[in-house]
């Protein structure tokens, strides 16, 4: 199936947004081919309708015609106003009103058929192609052809990188999130079906709103996979604008996206099936949310000795290889590590002590006499920086039976955590 | 007319008992701890286990233990932190695969840690859902109504996932399949004086086994069996970046 758009105005930008195949048949016709689009859009009528309405949203005013072959549309497109649908098989009897000018024969040819008294497609059909190829040549058999509806041929498809941005200028400001949401579900709509059309996903969003107050407010998501799900991706973004509201009213919207792969994975037959990426970003966008950013994520060891040290990388940074950590079961009955539960922050402590050696503990929460103590363990590092550290740490029992790990630095004394 | 008449018509109908109202018994996947497996069968999925015990009593080490064991098996792991209290450094070191965990702080809330929970069930997908309100406030985490624990219990019902709250005390109620309760006994110290050459060399724990709601129709049994546990060593220096215990170290004064 192929479709042809006559009119004025960014055609191929209309005919992108369908397919990838797209040829410029002419300064005002451009053609594509549709084949396959049922999946998204169901029957040809419907597709019609949804070239029809697209071509209106971005203000191109285009004859449009849908066809078994590109040049029986490329006919009716530009002999037809409106929206014109040509069953398999009725190419003939659709196309036999057009006049014969609209093949574009050669002056001389054109001279001849008027001689002949041959003006419409259904009178150029109707001759014999053996007394045409006689009388008339190649030329005029290929011309026959087209106004049969017959002719067959392969698109010549235009070479123009795809941008998938969108804008939307705004009649008014907008102020409130929820009108702002219904502006960006048609703008990712949009994008998601041009996506969709390539058989391509995306992993970021790009969203630019300009403010009255002449400001611009950017936000960019990266997701963890490529996905093409506009429904998380709009709330993704009401998320991340709740989150990060603009700080005036919108004017202008504009929302890209970075065309990618979709993703292909396998699952294990015996493994547990993993979180959906796309529904995983969503989760953790709502728990962020309520808890704040960057308080969420996969845990990453940093390469260095200082207590306590690691991150939590954004969704999508490269993560970094983490130190080679000595790998012991805590249940195991050789030497193991202890797992420890931290204070965050550590708590201040009043410590006293006896011939130098931590005798009694005050801490918010914790109070008692100090049984059993190891230690000193003395550690520093960093000492080429500005931020270099230096501590004494002890293993602690109260009198409780809570083992705890304290420590002494520049500061004062401090409960790093308990041991649990 | 009663039910049980009810039933006792319908199954004489069909030709006996047909166990019509039996649902099938939990998969239950291994805790790392062999004792608990032989004892309890391992951790129910698609059940709610609580892990239970004062502080320094090994809920955490176990805590850990149940992660490690489970991103071993392949599995994504969440850890819904309510005090912010995990350690990354010593759960590495006990074999947890960082990569596979996600770690959801919630900065002091047992409300969001509670919701975050909610989320993470809803959003399926994991092999282990762990709660650990283990450092809340006992009047805090009494104050969780039964109705979310119960919700809780109705999200996790019918998925693979191991859904394991970590707690001073039971606060579950029978929405509870398992229920762990962990006390120390006492703690180990290698070594002798002087202090900087001692070691912090392990505690032990006992662990009582309750299963307090069973799936299914199995009626309510009580099967307790008391563990004695070690539990492992203190490594003090996991990556080798600490140095010896020294003798002469300053300490300031208080």
């Amino acid at each position: 199936m192929f479709a042809c758009l006559h009119g004025t105005g960014n055609l191929a930008a209309v005919a992108f947004d369908f397919s990838p195949m797209v040829e410029r048949t002419l300064l005002d016709t451009v053609t594509c081919d549709v084949d396959g689009l049922d999946r998204l859009y169901g029957s040809a009528q419907e597709l019609a309708a949804a070239m029809a309405r697209r071509a209106a949203e971005t203000g191109v005013p285009a004859a449009i015609a849908l066809a078994a072959n590109p040049d029986a549309a490329i006919c009716a497109a530009r002999g037809f106003p409106g929206v014109i649908l040509i069953p398999q098989g009725d190419e003939a009897k659709f196309l036999g009103a057009l006049p014969v000018s609209l093949l574009g024969p050669s002056a001389e040819l054109q001279v001849t058929l008027e001689r002949w008294g041959i003006h419409r497609f259904r009178d150029l059909a109707a001759l014999p192609p053996l007394g045409i190829a006689e009388r008339l040549g190649m030329e005029g058999l290929r011309l026959r052809e087209l106004a049969r509806g017959e002719a067959e041929r392969k698109l010549v498809p235009l070479d123009e990188p795809p941008r998938f941005e969108e804008e939307l200028d705004l009649e008014y400001p907008v102020e409130l999130l929820e009108p702002l949401e219904f502006l960006l579900a048609r703008l990712l709509n949009g994008l998601a079906t041009r996506l969709a059309t390539r058989g391509l996903a995306t992993n970021e969003l790009r969203l630019s709103l300009h403010l009255e107050n002449r400001a611009t407010h950017e936000r960019t998501l990266r997701l963890a996979a490529p996905s093409l799900d506009g429904k998380s991706f709009l709330k993704l973004l009401r998320l991340d604008l709740a989150a990060h509201p603009p700080a005036a009213p919108v004017v202008r919207i504009r929302l890209g996206v970075n065309p990618v792969k979709p993703r292909a994975a396998q699952g294990g037959l015996f493994v547990l099936a993993a979180p959906e990426p796309v529904k995983l970003g969503l989760t953790l966008a709502r728990i962020q949310a309520m808890v704040g950013e960057g308080k969420a994520g996969c845990p990453e060891l940093l390469d260095t000795h200082r207590p306590d040290a690691f991150r939590i990388p954004k969704p999508g940074d490269p993560g970094k290889p983490g130190p080679r950590v000595a790998k012991t079961a805590p249940w195991d009955s050789g030497p193991s590590s202890f797992v420890l539960r931290m204070f965050r922050p550590p708590r201040i402590a009043r410590v006293t002590l006896d011939s130098g050696h931590p005798s009694f503990l005050t801490a918010e929460g914790i109070r008692g006499r100090i049984l059993e103590r190891a230690g000193p363990w003395r550690t520093s590092g960093d000492w080429w920086t500005a931020g270099a550290w230096s501590r004494d740490e002890w293993d602690i029992a109260l009198s409780d039976g809570v083992l705890y790990r304290i420590y002494c630095e520049l500061r004062g004394w401090f409960v790093e955590g308990s041991y649990d | 007319m009663g039910a049980v008449v009810l039933q006792k018509q319908f199954e004489s109908l069909l030709g006996g008992h047909l166990g019509w109202q039996a649902k099938p018994v939990a998969e239950t996947v291994p805790s790392g701890v062999e004792e608990i497996d032989l004892a309890a069968g391992g951790l129910p999925r698609g059940c709610l286990t609580e892990i239970v015990g004062a502080s320094s009593s090994g809920r955490a080490s176990l805590l850990v233990s149940i992660l490690a064991k489970a991103t071993a098996r392949q599995e994504f792991c969440a850890l819904v932190d309510a005090e912010d209290s995990f350690e990354p450094h010593s759960a590495a070191a006990a074999g947890v695969d960082l990569p596979r965990l996600l770690w959801v702080r919630c900065g002091h809330s047992a409300e969001h840690a509670l919701r975050a929970s909610d989320l993470l069930l809803e959003g399926g997908g994991f092999g282990v859902v762990a709660l650990d309100l283990g450092d809340t406030p006992a009047r805090n985490a009494r104050r969780i109504s039964l109705t979310s624990w119960f919700r809780l219990r109705r999200a996790v019902e019918h998925t693979p996932t191991v859904l394991i709250a970590v707690e001073r005390q039971s606060n579950a109620g029978t929405s509870a399949s398992l229920v762990l309760e962990l006390s120390r006994e006492r703690a180990h110290w290698t070594g002798g004086a002087p202090e900087c050459a001692r070691l912090f060399g392990g505690m032990r724990t006992a662990i009582v086994i309750g299963g307090r709601r069973r799936q299914g129709l199995t009626p309510l049994s009580v099967r307790c069996k008391d563990l004695a546990l070690v539990i492992g060593d203190r490594q003090h220096c996991p990556r080798g970046a600490k140095s010896a215990p020294w003798d002469s170290g300053v300490s300031p004064q208080e």
